[in-house]
C-alpha cells in the first residue's frame, strides 16, 4: 500500500475484517440508522432465519418518511403508514434497538437526529437504508445508503461486503457570494458532472469554499453526493466538526475526548495521496442555482434560460431533455426566473436543520408570501422545531402566512400527505426533482433556502441577491 | 433468498430512456407496505396511468400485449439512479424481469438488483446502440443470457460478453446470499471486534470510548 491515503482510503482500512481472494472485503459498521420504510422486511428475515440483532446499541432507529407533519396529538390517519409506524415500534422493541419514535423529544429525520444527537463522529462507517445517508459525510465519516438486504446484513453481523469505492476529489476554491450557499455549490455539482458521474466513486469535498461552511453546510453539500452517483461524499474534520460535536449527547467525554480529537486529526487525507478522478469549482463565479427539468443533475445558474433540446450532444440527451420540458411544461430559452410557482416547501435532510429555517425566517421577516402561494416549512426534527420556537423563527413563518409543521421527510419524498397536485409548480429546498417526486404530476424546482423564501415572496421563481440586505442576511445562517 | 440464476432466452422490452431513477420504477406511495406484496402492480406506475387511474393511451411499453412475458429489459444510461429503495428490483422481478441492459447502472441499485436474481448487464455504448436497432429492425428478436459463461448470445453467431462482479456471479448461480456468507464470518467479526472497541452506544449513555 502506498504511503499517502486518502481520508477515504483511511477509513477504510480501518474497517476490514476479512478479505477472502474473489470476494468483497468484509466491512464493519460502527454505526445503523434505521427508519420506518425500508426496515420492515429486513426485520421479517431475521425471524425468518432466526437471527438476532448483534449490536442494538449500535443501531438507532427513528420514525420519519411515512409520518404526518399535522400535530401530534392526531392520528396517523393513512391505515398503511400507520400499520408501518406500528411495525417499526414493534420491530425496536422485539430487537432492543433504541428508537427515537414518534412524539419523543428526540424524533426528526434521521439524517438530522444523527448529528444533532452527536451520534455522527469522524472516521466512522454509517449505513442507512436510505441513499441520503451520505450527509454524515460531512464529519468526514464514510457514511452510505443501502438496500433492504444489506439492512438485514448488518442488523445480523454488524458487517457488509462491499468492494473498495474509487475516489474522486471535488474541489471547491474561492468565496461564494452573498445569497449563493451551499446549495447552490452542490447543484453547480451536478449540473457539471451530470446525475450519473459520480458513479464508482465517493466524493471527497476539498478546497477553501469548502473549509469555509458550517457543519450544516457541510452536510447541504454531502447529502446530495448520492444525486452525482456518488454513494459518499465526505468532508475532511477539522476544528469546525469538532466544536459542531463538543459536548453533544453521545459525543465522547473528559479524556475520551481529547483522545478522539486526537485520532480524528490523523483522518485528513495526506499530502501527495492520488485520487481516481477530480473536478474544479470556482466558488466566487457562483450564482444561485435552480434546477428547471427532471433530475438534480438538470440545474442552471438562476438568470440563465431553459436549454433548448435542438441543442443537445446527441440523440439520447435530446430526447432527455425534451421530455424533461414536456414534463416540466417549460419552453426552451425562457427565462427561470420570473416562472411562476404554486408551492414552496422548506425542509427535508437537505435544507431542514436551523441555520437553513434561520435563512429562511430572515429572508421572510416583515413580509408576506405571494397571493395563492402555499409556503410549508417543516423542521427537519422535533430538535429544530423547538429551537426554531425558542428563536421566534415560527411566528416569522406564520406572520408572512407559511404553514409551520412537525418534523419528517413531508415534501420531499410525499409520502406522508404532504404532496403537490398534478401540473403544480414547487421550488423546493429538497433533493430531488425527479418526475412525480413531490405528488404525481408534480414539478419541482431545486433551490436553496434563500431562493425558496424569495420565491414564495414573489411568487414566482426569484433571485435571493436582489433581497434588501443580502450582504447581513446572508450571514445568518450560524452554526 | 433467490432461486438459482440459470440460463434463459427472452424477446427484449425496450426503454431508450437514460437516467430512469427508481422513484419512476416503484413511486415512493408504495413504500408502505411492510412485506413484498402488490409490487408488480407498482412498476413503473406513473408512466403506465393517468392520474385518474386509466392506463395511458399509447400504453407504456411494459403495458403493450406483444411484451407480456418478456424477461429483459433493455435500458438508457444510469438505470436505477436517486433512492436505495430495494422496492425498484423486488417489482421488476415481481414483474418477471431477470436482466436488465445497459450501458451503467447506479451502485445502490445494482447491489441491490443482484440480491434479488436481477442481473444488470453493462454494455459499451456503440454495442447499446446497436442492441436497440437490433430490437428496432425485429421487436420479436430473442437474446439468450447466459451467466455462466458471461455472454449474451444474438442472432446469428454473434456472441456479446459482459462483466459481472465473481463473487456477485458465484451468489447469482447458487442461489444463495451474502448474509450466509457473512453469517459464516463470524469468528473473524468476533476477532475483529475483540480488537476494535465499539465508536458508540446509541441506548443512552454519552459514548466514553474513543
Amino acid at each position: 500500500m502506498a504511503g499517502q491515503r486518502t481520508l477515504v482510503d483511511k477509513i477504510w482500512d480501518d474497517h476490514v475484517v476479512a478479505e477472502d481472494a474473489g470476494a468483497p472485503s468484509v466491512l464493519a459498521i460502527d454505526l445503523h440508522l434505521v427508519h420506518e420504510v425500508t426496515s420492515p422486511q429486513a426485520f421479517t428475515g431475521l425471524r425468518r432465519r432466526g437471527l438476532g440483532v448483534r449490536h442494538p446499541e449500535r443501531t438507532v432507529a427513528t420514525a420519519d418518511h411515512s409520518v404526518p407533519t399535522t400535530p401530534r396529538n392526531l392520528p396517523i390517519l393513512d391505515e398503511l403508514a400507520a400499520a408501518q409506524v406500528a411495525q417499526l415500534e414493534t420491530n425496536c422493541h422485539e430487537f432492543g434497538i433504541p428508537l427515537h419514535g414518534l412524539g419523543s423529544p428526540s424524533q426528526g429525520i434521521v439524517h438530522v437526529i444523527g448529528p444533532q444527537l452527536g451520534l455522527t463522529q469522524p472516521g466512522m462507517t454509517i449505513v442507512c437504508g436510505d441513499s441520503h445517508t451520505s450527509t454524515h459525510g460531512a464529519f468526514g465519516a464514510l457514511a452510505f445508503g443501502i438496500g433492504t438486504s444489506e439492512v438485514e446484513m448488518v442488523l445480523a453481523t454488524q458487517c457488509l461486503l462491499q468492494r473498495r469505492p474509487k475516489t474522486y476529489e471535488v474541489r471547491v476554491d474561492g468565496r461564494l457570494a452573498p445569497g449563493v450557499s451551499a446549495k447552490d455549490v452542490i447543484l453547480a455539482l451536478l449540473a457539471k458532472i451530470g446525475i450519473g458521474g459520480g458513479t464508482g466513486h465517493v466524493f471527497e469535498y476539498r478546497g477553501s469554499a469548502i473549509e469555509a461552511l458550517s457543519m450544516e453546510q457541510r452536510m447541504t453539500v454531502c447529502n446530495m453526493s448520492i444525486e452525482g452517483g456518488a454513494r459518499a461524499g465526505l468532508v475532511a474534520p477539522d476544528d469546525t466538526t469538532f466544536e459542531y460535536l463538543a459536548g453533544r449527547t453521545h459525543a465522547p467525554h473528559g479524556a475520551a475526548w481529547d483522545a478522539a480529537v486526537a485520532r480524528w486529526r490523523e483522518l485528513p487525507t495526506d499530502d501527495g495521496a492520488t485520487f481516481d478522478r477530480s473536478v474544479t469549482i470556482d466558488a466566487s463565479a457562483l450564482e444561485p442555482m435552480v434546477t428547471y427539468g427532471t433530475n438534480p443533475g438538470m440545474g442552471l445558474p438562476i438568470t440563465a434560460r431553459v436549454p433548448d433540446p435542438a441543442a443537445a450532444s446527441d440523440d439520447a440527451r435530446r430526447r432527455g431533455l425534451e421530455q424533461a420540458l414536456t414534463y416540466m411544461d417549460l419552453q426552451p430559452g425562457q427565462p427561470l426566473l420570473g416562472q411562476k410557482v404554486d408551492v414552496v416547501f422548506i425542509g427535508s435532510c437537505t435544507n431542514g436543520r436551523i441555520s437553513d429555517l434561520r435563512l429562511a425566517a430572515a429572508a421572510l421577516k416583515g413580509r408576506r408570501v405571494a397571493d395563492g402561494v402555499r409556503l410549508l416549512v417543516v423542521p427537519g426534527s422535533d430538535e429544530v422545531k423547538r429551537e426554531a420556537e425558542r428563536e421566534g423563527l415560527h411566528e416569522i413563518f406564520r406572520a408572512a402566512g407559511a404553514d409551520w409543521r412537525e418534523a419528517g421527510c413531508s415534501m420531499c419524498i410525499a409520502m406522508n400527505g404532504d404532496q403537490l397536485s398534478p401540473g403544480q409548480y414547487a421550488v423546493s429546498t429538497s433533493n430531488r426533482n425527479f418526475e412525480g417526486r413531490q405528488g404525481k404530476g408534480g414539478r419541482t424546482f431545486l433551490a436553496s433556502p434563500l431562493t425558496a423564501a424569495a420565491s414564495a415572496v414573489a411568487g414566482a421563481i426569484a433571485d435571493p441577491r436582489l433581497l434588501p440586505g443580502i450582504e447581513t442576511l446572508a450571514a445568518v445562517g450560524g452554526r | 433468498m433467490a432461486e438459482p440464476f440459470v440460463s434463459f432466452a427472452s424477446r427484449v422490452i425496450p426503454l431508450p430512456a437514460e437516467n430512469v431513477d427508481t422513484d419512476q420504477i416503484v413511486p415512493a406511495r408504495y413504500l408502505k407496505i411492510t412485506d413484498k406484496a402488490g409490487l408488480a402492480d407498482a412498476l413503473f406506475r406513473d408512466w403506465r396511468f393517468e392520474a385518474d387511474g386509466a392506463r395511458k393511451d399509447p400504453a407504456f411499453v411494459l403495458d403493450r400485449p406483444e411484451m407480456a412475458g418478456r424477461r429483459i429489459l433493455l435500458a438508457g444510461d444510469n438505470f436505477g439512479c436517486g433512492s436505495s429503495r430495494e422496492h425498484a428490483p423486488w417489482a421488476l422481478v415481481a414483474w418477471g424481469i431477470q436482466a436488465v441492459i445497459t450501458t451503467s447502472c447506479a451502485d445502490i441499485f445494482r447491489g441491490n438488483a443482484l440480491k434479488n436474481g436481477l442481473l444488470p448487464i453493462v454494455v459499451d455504448p456503440e454495442r447499446h446502440r446497436q442492441l436497440f436497432e437490433l430490437v428496432a429492425q425485429n421487436a420479436d428478436v430473442e437474446l439468450a443470457v447466459d451467466l455462466a459463461e458471461q455472454v449474451v448470445h444474438l442472432p446469428g453467431d454473434e456472441d456479446l460478453p459482459f462483466d459481472v462482479d465473481p463473487f456477485s456471479k458465484l451468489m447469482l448461480l447458487k442461489g444463495t446470499d451474502e448474509l450466509g456468507y457473512l453469517l459464516g464470518k463470524a469468528s473473524a467479526i468476533d476477532a475483529w471486534e475483540q480488537g476494535h472497541p465499539a465508536r458508540i452506544d446509541t441506548r443512552g449513555n454519552p459514548g466514553t470510548s474513543a
